[in-house]
């Protein structure tokens, strides 16, 4: 995934914001990239750009060598469909579906037969074997963003993006969800970004990209908590 | 507090303006009712009191004054010498002489046939237009003028209009002669009532409507004038002595207002008709407003609950939710009450596409419709908004703050289900009770059957959210086999919240029940209909008037003799009499040949008594004779509408079907009837042809009978086929007037699609996120919405089935049968898929419209 010098302006005339101000970045397979920054920072737009969800004022993004800048709502949406899985902040898991139900529903809309085997493996994956026919109301929120992790994976996307996937959830339940992404980019390669403000979380990223004012003004690879928070601190300070 | 009650209303147009929709139909209809009502009476009014504006005194017949079912006999005419003796009476300044008939003058239209009144009286008139008698003539001349020999006429301005005919042209007219020409002199109306509906009239020269109605030497009324000073009661008590026991002095006033309470009778009747059916409106919108209300109310927890956090007490949340309902049910009912007038207008065009169309003048907007239209579009919006509203109250201040704020569930929901029953039960026993307890007069019958149905609906729509589940399982497998996921994520909306569901849908159940019920005992009727008459008929060829129910000249009977084919034709004369003190037709019949045309069920007595009946002999229905304790041998008497009376004996009895025994209640010999009975008419002539009936012999029968436009031939079948088509005509109408109602439940559907759409913005965007197009979002609401739909057909179908059932039960001891008509009950249950459909449009578009992004961080 490429990202060519892309900007968002929200608005018109004097009232516009420039969200995002020329932003250029090459999302290597499998990779774990998070994107970090301060509030207001574009990190949020950036993502739902890269994600298909929103589309730049100008640059382009390409996503397996497909522009996706001039893609009507309908490409986009199957664009989306068969190269990104999303994790969300709140789950956003439909209530009335079981655990399995929710998991393979990206598969069912696209239409797609479910390959039994790799359903099945995801769920032991995400750790959630006995718990298949549960309803959301009926489950954790670390076991509900594990269900959202496993419907993020089952359609095998090009990328998978987590937006703030621990900001709901407790120290703990977050360490074993991060545990989680890890893995998944370490056992299938699943190319991943993750969009967070939480520097534990960053951790476990290769790579982190530091957004400040709509630019990407840094990049770590393979650090530690302490040089993330070290780096925000910097970066806030200036 | 009122202030954020009406701005949140004003925040939510859409929403208000739906909800209000709900009301605005059953409002619209009680208004467009008394609007066409009290115009039609309004019409009335100014027709008779136009008619004895200048008459002070009216002397006419004294007659039998029969009424039955609706009919009441005409008074006979007097002799014309009256005339002369009350002119002589001393305190009459001026009398005059008039001929009036009611149903022998028919008009024939352009296009060659007798004009169809569809019941409504074909007047003939003759006044005496001389000078000085102006004052008692009711008509107005729009053009030319009155005719002044007996080749002329004057007809009617609304008939004019649709045949248009004018002045100078030759227009046909058959009257108790045969069909005649005459040149039309000049067109008239009564005072200033525009139409008088599908009624006409035509106005001859005073001999010639003699001759033509067959009143020679006779007049129907003599209208009087007293001298100057004289009080209409001295007048009336001068001109008794000089009359006949026959005939009888009656004031202006009072014929008139006689004649406006006959009418008011049959203006009342399609009052209460059309009143059912805004009932019915309004209760399937007060349903929508209950559920409309219910949702925003759950919708706005945290909004009450924030109110309440900063200081609102309950009793101020009761108000603001109240004061919403009101604010929609006021602004609803004025807009229904306009609409009702643009509605009677409508509903006017209904009645005249199917032949009935109403006499109109100036509209008549009264107070009374402006009250009772606000009054109750009001108190039902308020009613369905008071429990809501009472749940609105019951929101914690915590609710403010906690994550996920929801409704706390109703103390009274455990409850509902018992509820439910006992309504049930209730709404059964009510109608058990009206359908089939023997005495009891119409009326409350019909209020009993009426709340029965009410409860018994509410008590279904209260149990129905537990059917959802299993109901939605069933009609929405179609909707997972074609919609894929977009129908199963369908099918999981519609039981997520199956009150709501359930609440929808039992709005429309009630109009698809309605019209089940409609169609089901429709049928069985038709059925019964078509047996009865099997039964009965043996003839091959029936003659009947136009209408198929009013008696047509007897002389129609005698011309279809000269068919050179018929092997028998045989004339059943039918009026109204009085037997044994009971108002009923009596009919006459041919001894000797009506057996080859009427098959008899004896039970007492046999065929062989038809050719005894002689001179005084009549055969009586079994119904009527064990109703007056009659058998073979008993002597009563009869009292004819010409007021003869006749000492009769009972020499047989017979069992006719009951759904529709052609015959009178008695039957007596053609001659004797003849007797009895000035200008006799017949009901029906039966003919048999050599062999069976073919194009040829209809032809020779239709040449033989061409002279008397009114009279219709048809083979036994054609005439079959004839009633069913009538009977459909009604049916389409009832049809017309319950779409009312599924159209109030199609506001409802749309209503609770868009608020759970709206409610589920973070979700639609979580679903095109992960890949769902637009289309397969609209996919989704739809099929929702025909889940929905389909769970209301389901209810209501079975319920409408139950329903004709019962009342087929009930009607059981008049034969009519049980028969489901399946192929109606399948396009009913297509018109709910419909229904769903349309319904969807609007909720599916702004689904599929929604901004992801912002979906998402939707709140």
């Amino acid at each position: 995934m490429r990202a060519r010098e892309v900007t968002r302006r929200y608005g018109e005339g004097d009232a516009a914001v420039e969200a995002l101000r020329g932003v250029s970045l090459d999302v290597g397979r499998g990779e774990l990239t998070a994107i970090m920054g301060p509030s207001g920072s574009g990190k949020s737009t950036l993502m739902h750009i890269l994600a298909g969800l929103d589309r730049p004022t100008s640059g382009d993004v390409f996503l397996d060598g497909t522009s996706i800048a001039k893609l009507g709502d309908t490409d986009l949406t199957k664009l989306r469909r068969r190269h990104i899985g999303f994790v969300f902040q709140f789950f956003n898991l439909l209530p009335m579906l079981t655990a399995e139900e929710n998991i393979v529903l990206p598969l069912e809309l696209a239409g797609h037969k479910r390959d039994g085997g790799w359903v099945d493996e995801v769920i032991d994956k995400v750790g959630l074997g006995d718990r298949r026919t549960h309803r959301p109301a009926e489950l954790s929120g670390g076991q509900q963003q594990r269900v959202a992790i496993a419907r993020a994976l089952v359609s095998k996307p090009t990328v998978v993006f987590a937006d703030e996937p621990t900001g709901n959830l407790d120290q703990k339940t977050s360490g074993e969800i991060l545990e989680l992404l890890r893995d998944s980019v370490a056992t299938y390669g699943q190319t991943t970004v993750m969009v967070t403000h939480d520097p534990a979380a960053a951790a476990i990223a290769g790579r982190v990209l530091f957004l400040v004012d709509g630019r990407v003004v840094r990049e770590l690879r393979e650090c530690s908590s302490q040089d993330i928070l070290r780096t925000l601190e910097e970066l806030t300070a200036a | 507090m009122i202030a954020v009650a009406l701005k949140g209303l004003a925040g939510r147009k859409l929403r208000a303006t739906l909800t209000a929709l709900a009301i605005v139909l059953g409002v619209a209809m009680i208004s467009g009712t008394y609007v066409i009502t009290d115009t039609i009476d309004r019409a009335f009014s100014e027709i008779f009191d136009e008619s004895y504006a200048g008459t002070d005194v009216v002397v006419s017949g004294k007659g039998a004054d029969i009424s039955f079912q609706g009919l009441t006999s005409p008074t006979p005419p007097i002799p014309e010498r009256l005339v002369e003796r009350v002119r002589a009476v001393p305190e009459v300044e001026l009398a005059m002489g008039g001929v009036y008939e009611e149903t022998a003058t028919k008009i024939i239209g352009k296009d060659g046939k007798a004009i169809n009144t569809q019941g409504a009286p074909s007047l003939g008139f003759g006044v005496d237009t001389s000078p000085g008698y102006e004052r008692f003539n009711p008509l107005t001349l729009e053009s030319g003028r009155y005719p002044r020999s007996p080749n002329e006429v004057v007809i009617d301005a609304g008939t004019a209009d649709r045949e248009g005919y004018e002045v100078g042209d030759r227009v046909r007219i058959a009257s108790h002669e045969p069909v005649q020409e005459f040149t039309l002199t000049g067109i008239a109306r009564f005072g200033d009532v525009s139409s008088l509906g599908t009624a006409t009239f035509a106005v001859w020269e005073f001999r010639t409507a003699q001759k033509l109605l067959h009143r020679e030497g006779q007049v129907d009324e003599i209208s009087v004038a007293g001298r100057e000073g004289v009080t209409r009661a001295e007048l009336m008590s001068a001109i008794d002595p000089v009359l006949p026991p026959t005939a009888q002095v009656r004031s202006g006033v009072a014929e008139a207002q006689d004649d406006k309470d006959e009418i008011s009778e049959f203006t009342q009747f399609i009052e209460y008709f059309l009143l059912a059916f805004a009932g019915i409106a309004l209760f399937v919108g007060a349903f929508v407003i209950f559920n409309t209300l219910s949702i925003t109310v759950a919708q706005r927890t945290r909004e009450f609950a924030t109110l309440r956090t900063i200081g609102a007490s309950r009793r101020q949340v009761l108000g603001s939710v109240i004061l919403e309902a009101l604010t929609i049910g006021a602004l609803a009912s004025v807009i229904g009450l306009f609409a009702g007038l643009a509605l009677a207008k409508g509903l006017n065009a209904l009645f005249r596409v199917l032949g009935l169309q109403l006499p109109t003048t100036e509209t008549v907007f009264a107070t009374r419709t402006i009250v009772v239209s606000l009054v109750v579009g009001i108190a039902i919006t308020l009613l369905a908004g008071l429990f809501p509203a009472i749940r609105a109250t019951r929101v914690p201040p915590i609710a403010a703050v906690r994550e996920g704020a929801a409704l706390p569930r109703s103390r009274l929901a455990p409850l509902a289900p018992f509820v439910a029953l006992v309504l049930l039960a209730l709404a059964l026993g009510l109608l058990g009770y009206a359908m089939f307890k023997d005495e009891l007069a119409t009326e409350p019958r019909l209020l009993f059957i009426a709340a029965g149905v009410l409860l018994l609906f509410t008590g279904v729509a209260m149990l129905s959210s537990r059917l959802v589940r299993p109901l939605a399982a069933l009609v929405g497998w179609p909707a997972r086999q074609i919609g894929g996921a977009a129908g199963r994520l369908a099918r999981g909306n519609s039981i997520r919240n199956p009150g709501r569901t359930a609440a929808t849908a039992a709005a429309l159940m009630i109009g698809i029940a309605l019209v089940t019920f409609v169609a089901v005992l429709a049928n069985g009727m038709k059925a019964s209909n078509r047996g009865a008459i099997e039964d009965q008929v043996i003839a091959d060829y029936v003659i009947t008037s136009q209408d198929g129910f009013t008696p047509f000249v007897a002389e129609a009977g005698e011309a279809a003799r000269a068919a050179p084919d018929e092997e028998l034709v045989t004339d059943v004369r039918s009026d109204l009499g009085k037997v044994a003190g009971a108002a009923g037709y009596v009919t006459g019949i041919d001894e000797g040949s009506i057996e080859q045309a009427y098959r008899f069920e004896w039970q007492q007595g046999s065929a062989d008594v038809l050719g005894r009946l002689g001179s005084n002999g009549a055969i009586v229905d079994a119904d009527f004779a064990e109703e007056h304790d009659l058998a073979v041998g008993d002597r009563t008497t009869l009292v004819s509408s010409s007021n003869q009376k006749l000492e009769i004996e009972v020499m047989g009895i017979y069992e006719p079907p009951p759904f529709y025994p052609i015959l009178g209640s008695v039957s007596i010999a053609t001659a004797t009837f003849d007797r009895l009975y000035d200008r006799p008419r017949n009901q029906f002539t039966f003919i048999n042809v050599p062999g069976d009936p073919t194009p040829e012999t209809s032809r020779s029968l239709e040449q033989a009978v061409a002279d008397y436009p009114d009279a219709v031939v048809r083979t036994r079948g054609q005439w079959i086929d004839k009633q069913d088509e009538d009977f459909n005509r009604f049916l389409i109408m009832l049809y017309v007037l319950l779409a009312l109602s599924v159209i109030v439940s199609v506001f409802g559907m749309v209503n609770t699609l868009v608020l759970s759409v709206f409610e589920r913005t973070r979700e639609v965007g979580m679903l095109r996120a992960v890949g769902m197009t637009r289309r397969q979002v609209r996919r989704m609401v739809r099929h929702e919405s025909v889940i929905t739909a389909l769970i209301g057909a389901a209810l209501g179908l079975p319920l409408g089935i139950f329903l004709a059932a019962l009342v087929t039960r009930a009607l059981q001891e008049f034969d009519v049968r049980f028969e489901v008509p399946g192929s109606q009950l399948v396009v009913f249950a297509i018109v709910a898929v419909i229904v769903g459909v349309v319904a969807a449009i609007v909720p599916a578009r702004r689904a599929a419209r929604l901004n992801v992004l912002q979906a998402l961080q939707y709140e």
